[in-house]
């Protein structure tokens, strides 16, 4: 197939994809709208978050830490003055954030913010414990997120405390949530499949060989972090713009863990695999909130269980790693000449059938 | 002392503890451009140590090493690579899960010049790296004979292939010093032999300077020029391969072993 095709290919997805968004932003209710952010944010987060646990092969617990950095940013940025004067109780707000607070059409800047600041605490954290071989970077960055929350509890001149933040402006159209999701699969696919990408998988596969190449073993692990980190900051900023506010409770391990499932199920290494696992986890996890609310079957009424959800997550990630342990997409990307060849096989499956060639 | 420049590369009382024990002592090598040269000695004699401080993987407890003149003492392994000395490893380690153009491809990066920003939004100049990389792992593929199984997964290889991509992917890094270790081990007599015709092969085609580990002695008496003997960290005796074979201290040696095999089992 030629690079023309899949060009046409993709362009008309895109272009379909965005006839959508224009029609949901117009036609589905706020509900719908709400969880089709939010799929979209899981993308950004997920399909970043394989870049250094797939691709790299490195085992970062980092996300929520990233998120939260990216989330509290966008929320000191953006919340309207008025709120910032009232929101903070305890303590005012500290300079410079109680001077100003920016406008609707510069929200893309407060989010480029929250990613860098997210990149620097990646370096902050993948500095020290990059250099080491082992597991050190999944202690160091959970070490992190622990830290983030502490923080965020206890920086109440800059956080307001366990309280949070309110009334952030839900800046996070449709528009700006997948175009930041297309973006994030565009340019972390880019560098998975550049000679970058390869080097990190050379190191997920032998960092001893890959050093042995003339890899700086080091340098991509933390380019691969830093990455990760600046989309995970990005996430967290549109979840914020989102939601309409920010708490230490919001940017849990919980969020990792999530991540950690969906990338996983798409198959760890894979960023179209994440991508797509992260729309069918967000709407899952809708559907199974049927589980944790009461339900009347007949004379039978079930409590709702909190949390339930996430035992069925659980649940069906240890099936999956026992009986499908490649997950969704293994390691292979999506690709128009896989879509074919399955229509293809379809074609040819469905033609034997009604020339009464039935096999096993 | 100063290093002459003559050497391509110079090993001078190189000295290395593990704790306790001295897994090489005292050891020096003098290497010179285009020459073939074996280090034998019996299991455990300290060989893939001597190349792990050559690589950088190990720092020499003491002593130096000088690589074409230039201290390399401490270096980490990929400033070693890029200086020009390439290694395969004594069990295999090839990047399993990538094709073996991807495997070759991988050593092409440190020339890479576009930055990662390039790769990232697929600008023109990091287009044209890569295709030009390919181009040239193609082509290094078809000079060591593997072009055919380019797309094929590394860790699906039979044995013989993933050794000579190895040896190939070590080549990828445009190296003058190369260092095989053991490359010959599991292989069978005919396997070996053409494997060594391979080594000869591409040391005249890369002009490379090769050192050459090999456990068993007959197997490099056939292509080496010098032989070095390698006894519990101490180098033994060194010269050309007919003297070797009737060194009292080096049968005793080889002896030695094949006493102690016989207890063990
Ligand atoms: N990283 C290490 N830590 C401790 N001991 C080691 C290490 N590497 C090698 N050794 C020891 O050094 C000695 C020489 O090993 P090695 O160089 O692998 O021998 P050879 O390659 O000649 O068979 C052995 O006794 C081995 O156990
Ligand atoms: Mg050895």
């Amino acid at each position: 197939m030629s690079q023309r095709t899949r060009q046409i290919l993709t362009s008309g997805v895109l272009l379909a994809w965005a006839l959508f968004l224009w029609w949901a932003e117009r036609n589905l209710d706020a509900y719908y709208v709400r969880v089709l952010n939010t799929a979209a944010i899981y993308v950004v987060a997920a399909v970043s978050y394989t870049l250094i646990n797939g691709i790299a092969g490195q085992f970062s617990l980092g996300p929520n830490g990233f998120m939260a950095l990216g989330g509290y940013v966008v929320a000191l940025l953006i919340l309207p003055l008025a709120q910032k004067e009232m929101g903070w109780i305890l303590e005012p707000l500290a300079w410079p954030f109680n001077t100003f607070s920016l406008p609707p059409h510069l929200f893309p800047l407060a989010v480029l913010a929250g990613g860098i600041v997210a990149v620097a605490g990646g370096f902050v954290v993948g500095f020290p414990s990059l250099r080491l071989r082992g597991d050190y970077l999944a202690i160091a960055t959970f070490g992190f997120g622990e830290i983030i929350f502490v923080l965020a509890n206890n920086l109440i001149g800059l956080t307001n405390g366990a309280m949070g933040i309110k009334g952030i402006p839900n800046y996070a159209t449709l528009w700006w949530t997948w175009g930041w999701a297309i973006f994030t699969i565009w340019v972390v696919r880019n560098l998975a499949q550049s000679s970058f990408g390869r080097a990190m998988k050379a190191i997920r596969e032998d960092e001893v060989a890959a050093a042995a190449m003339g890899i700086n073993v080091f340098r991509l692990k933390l380019l691969a972090l830093v990455v990760s980190a600046f989309f995970g900051g990005v996430a967290g900023g549109l979840l914020a713009a989102l939601i309409s506010t920010v708490s230490p409770t919001i940017f849990t391990f919980t969020m990792t863990f999530n991540l950690l499932v969906i990338i996983v199920l798409g198959g760890l290494g894979s960023t179209t695999g994440a991508a797509v696992t992260a729309v069918l986890f967000t709407v899952l996890q809708e559907l199974l909130r049927i589980v944790e609310t009461p339900i009347r079957i007949g004379p039978l009424q079930l409590p709702g269980v909190s949390g339930m959800r996430m035992v069925i997550f659980s649940v069906l990630l240890v099936a999956l790693m026992l009986f499908y342990r490649r997950g969704l997409f293994g390691r292979s990307e999506f690709s128009w000449e896989w879509v074919l060849g399955k229509f293809r096989q379809r074609g040819m499956a469905s033609a034997s059938d009604q020339s009464g060639n039935l096999e096993a | 002392m100063q290093a002459t420049s003559r050497e391509i590369l110079k090993l001078e009382r190189v000295t290395m503890n593990f704790g306790g024990l001295t897994a090489v002592s005292d050891f020096s090598l003098d290497l010179f451009p285009g020459e073939l040269v074996g280090l034998i000695g019996p299991n455990g004699a300290g060989k893939t140590t001597v190349f792990n401080l050559i690589t950088g993987q190990y720092t020499p407890t003491r002593g130096r090493i000088y690589f074409e003149g230039r201290d390399i003492t401490g270096w980490p392994p990929h400033l070693v690579t890029a200086a020009g000395i390439a290694r395969t490893f004594q069990n295999i380690r090839l990047f399993g899960g990538l094709s073996v153009l991807e495997n070759v491809l991988v050593a092409y990066h440190v020339r890479l010049r576009a930055t990662f920003w390039e790769a990232m939004f697929q600008l023109p100049r990091y287009n044209r790296e890569e295709r030009r990389m390919r181009q040239e792992g193609m082509e290094l593929l078809r000079r060591v004979g593997l072009e055919r199984l380019a797309e094929a997964e590394a860790g699906s290889l039979p044995y013989g292939q993933q050794r000579q991509l190895e040896i190939a992917r070590a080549l990828a890094t445009g190296p003058r010093l190369l260092l095989l270790d053991e490359p010959a081990a599991g292989m069978n007599p005919e396997e070996t032999r053409r494997l060594m015709d391979f080594i000869q092969h591409i040391r005249r085609e890369f002009n490379l300077t090769i050192l050459l580990i090999e456990h068993d002695m007959q197997l490099v008496m056939g292509i080496c020029e010098r032989i070095r003997v390698l006894d519990y960290g101490v180098s033994i005796a060194e010269g050309p391969p007919e003297a070797i074979q009737k060194d009292p201290r080096v049968i005793a040696a080889y002896l030695g072993e094949a006493e102690e095999e016989d207890v063990v089992g």
